[in-house]
């Protein structure tokens, strides 16, 4: 029933998903000299990343291609903007995803366009790396997603894994990709472990994954959600209902076959993610879901994502902000209910 | 006391009492955050109390402040109360903002402490309009902005000190040069020998102080605020100083060269300007003695109403959004 744990009974060696980014880091740099690394922090000099992700990796391939810079997110996203369009694949890490706004300008208006704008002429073959998530108690300016305001900007693709396979799959992809990729890490989950990806592995861009089969309805998540998504499944399958989960993994260009292939199964949809509800990716997703299949659902899209706040510090307030297994579970309930009237 | 400064007695050990309520507040922050019952990050300001508190008793509650994570010693040293500082930080209804903004939101604006962020160089920018305010309600109030080395490297640094030039704003640039942003040293992201300088390029007087030298930050602080009240303009200030327990709490201080941190912790300058006070006929090891202990009961005060008061309930986590609550 669960193809995950199928694999881990094949391969047995299990890693981080901290390590699988770092190891897919280390192996881009190997396997192509116009990859390069940079970011506040990053060398080993400076520990190597505040959490450690790129540690070692200046020792190994020296300064210059795993370089730390300043405290300056505009000139990082420039630079590396910079360097792409000349032919060099920059990975940006900005260090924690609030902290792109300094470099919004950057990333919107030049990044994402540079192609267009010249008629093909230029392009910029960059990934920017970040860090989020809510859960440590480091309050508004730490911890948002937002996800949603680059998969809404036209030249972007936006990638969130929930695996060490799938970050380590998924980012030599984005590193290959011929445009600009936003990728997304969960800093609370850098510590769960799955099976280690093969090296050389790659993971396609716009391709979901689904995580756990059933029937009854479809859950669809990404980055931790799609973890809380199977915790949901499993408080599911105790009440009966069997919950298809699906892991969004790119979240622009989304999966449509995938997930319509699921939808077309279980006449039920679910879209969680934690960044705020309010024009949030469920949006997009429910309502393509509600038009491709009028008339065809058992019941209506729902969408879950954290209430339409700033990230609050206090404990109580924190714990209620994140969606949780049981929310997840309950109105996935709902939902089934609803649809057997 | 072997100086030239004319500060009377009264202020020296004014500047004292207030460097000794930073350091034991640091002190007993690492202490509680060590037993457990208290769950933040902390960015310990050891190490540089002398600045925000010969600073601060240049203002008055009306001038304004703007800080940054890193920025609990300013607050405390501009009267921010310790009990709403610890019901804050311990994430509790009873905070200054209700347990929602944390220790890296602190606000308290009956003490004129305005905004404090957790993003690198977004204090300065603000600060500038905290200062537009008072020019053009003509209230004499002046905006302080304080930051670190680092964020002199970030455009919002370049961009507020050349508006607050040409705009000749009632503005302090205060930066706490502790040598270090997050893992990264000074030399290896900082172009500018010195960040004073980069107020040349501004036309605004630039000075570099040694932020270890209480009536020398006292001085240069004092002269600055004085030219923003009377329309002279904005200054920038570097002090020079050092974070004596790393960048954040747990912080194993692996990329820090340990002389360089063993220096400054010798220059200590709690310590030193305690037994100045004292050998100047300041003070006696009485009073002062009587001020920390006074200190140290305020505290246990603080750490036990903080940890006393509920935590917000639910209904907190959707008010305060907009001004008629959020909506669903
Ligand atoms: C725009 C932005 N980039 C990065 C960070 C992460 N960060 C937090 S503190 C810090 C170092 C800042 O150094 P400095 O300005 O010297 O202040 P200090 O912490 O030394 O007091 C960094 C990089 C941030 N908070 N905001
Ligand atoms: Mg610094």
């Amino acid at each position: 029933m669960n193809d995950a744990i199928v694999d881990t009974a094949i391969n047995t060696h299990r890693i981080t998903i901290l390590q699988a980014i770092n190891a897919a880091l280390a192996d881009a740099l190997a396997d192509d000299e116009r990859v390069f690394v940079l970011g506040e922090d990053v060398g080993d000099a400076e520990g190597g990343g505040i959490v450690g992700v790129t540690a070692g990796l200046s020792k190994r391939f020296g300064d210059d291609r795993v370089r730390s810079t300043p405290i300056s997110e505009q000139a990082i996203i420039g630079a590396s903007i910079g360097a792409a369009i000349a032919g060099w694949k920059p990975v940006a890490e900005i260090m924690l995803m609030n902290f792109v706004t300094v470099a919004m300008d950057m990333i919107v208006n030049h990044a994402a366009k540079l192609r267009y704008m010249s008629g093909g002429k230029t392009s910029v073959p960059m990934v920017i790396r970040t860090m989020t998530g809510a859960g440590a108690s480091t309050g508004g300016q730490h911890a948002d997603y937002l996800e949603g305001w680059f998969a809404h900007t036209a030249g972007l693709k936006v990638v969130a894994p929930s695996t060490p396979e799938d970050a380590y799959g998924l980012l030599r992809s984005a590193i290959d990709d011929p445009d600009p990729v936003i990728f997304i890490e969960n800093l609370i989950s850098y510590g769960n472990k799955g099976p280690a990806p093969v090296s050389g592995h790659r993971v396609p861009l716009g391709k979901a994954r689904v995580a756990v089969e059933g029937k009854d309805i479809t859950i669809i998540a990404y980055s931790a959600m799609a973890d809380r998504a199977l915790q949901a499944a499993k408080i599911l399958s105790q009440a009966g209902i069997s919950a298809e989960i699906i892991d969004l993994r790119t979240i622009s260009p989304w999966d449509q076959e995938t997930v319509f292939a699921s939808v077309a199964k279980t006449g039920r949809a679910l879209v969680v993610h934690e960044a705020v509800k309010p024009f949030g990716p469920g949006a997009e997703v429910a309502a393509t879901l509600s038009s491709e299949f009028f008339g065809r659902l058992k019941a209506p899209v729902e969408r879950i994502g954290a209430p339409f706040t700033p990230v609050p510090f206090a404990k109580s307030l924190e714990d209620a902000f994140i969606p949780s297994p049981a929310r997840i579970a309950n109105a996935a309930q709902k939902l089934v209910e609803q649809g057997k009237l | 006391m072997n100086d030239n400064y004319a500060v009377d007695g009264e202020t020296r050990v004014e500047i004292y009492r207030r460097m000794a309520l930073l350091k034991a507040n640091d002190e007993r922050s690492r202490k509680v955050i060590k037993t457990g019952r208290l769950m933040m990050p902390y960015y310990s300001y050891r190490g540089q109390e002398c600045i925000p508190a010969a600073l601060a008793v240049n203002l008055t509650d009306r001038d304004y402040l703007c800080t940054i994570y890193r920025g609990i010693h300013d607050m405390l040293a501009k009267g921010l109360p310790l009990k709403e500082l610890w019901a804050e930080i311990a994430g509790r209804i009873d905070g200054s903002c209700k347990g929602k903004g944390g220790p890296m939101h602190l606000t308290s604006p009956d003490k004129g402490i305005m905004v404090t962020t957790g993003i690198v160089g977004s204090s300065m920018p603000i600060a500038n309009g905290l200062a537009l305010a008072a020019q053009l309600s003509g209230d004499g109030r002046v905006a302080v902005a304080t930051f670190g080395d680092g964020a002199s490297n970030i455009g919002a640094f370049h961009e507020a000190l050349n508006m607050a030039s040409v705009w000749k704003l009632p503005a302090i640039f205060l930066c706490q040069n502790n040598q270090y942003g997050e893992h990264t040293t000074y030399e290896k992201a900082t172009s500018a020998l010195r960040i004073a300088d980069r107020a040349i390029a501004y036309n605004m007087p630039g000075v570099r102080v040694d932020g270890n030298d209480p009536l020398a930050v006292h001085a240069v602080t004092l002269e600055a605020i004085e030219r923003a009240r009377n329309g002279g303009g904005p200054t920038l200030i570097e002090a020079m100083t050092f974070r004596f327990h790393g960048h954040i709490y747990g912080d194993d201080d692996a990329y820090m060269d340990p002389a360089r941190k063993k220096a400054a912790m010798e220059a200590d300058p709690v310590p030193i300007y305690r037994a100045s006070l004292i050998a100047g006929g300041f003070a006696t090891e009485e009073s002062l003695s009587r001020i920390e202990t006074e200190i140290e009961a305020a505290l246990d005060e603080a750490v036990e109403y903080a940890l006393a008061s509920p935590m917000p309930g639910e209904e907190e986590l959707t008010t305060d959004v907009y001004a008629e609550g959020a909506a669903a």
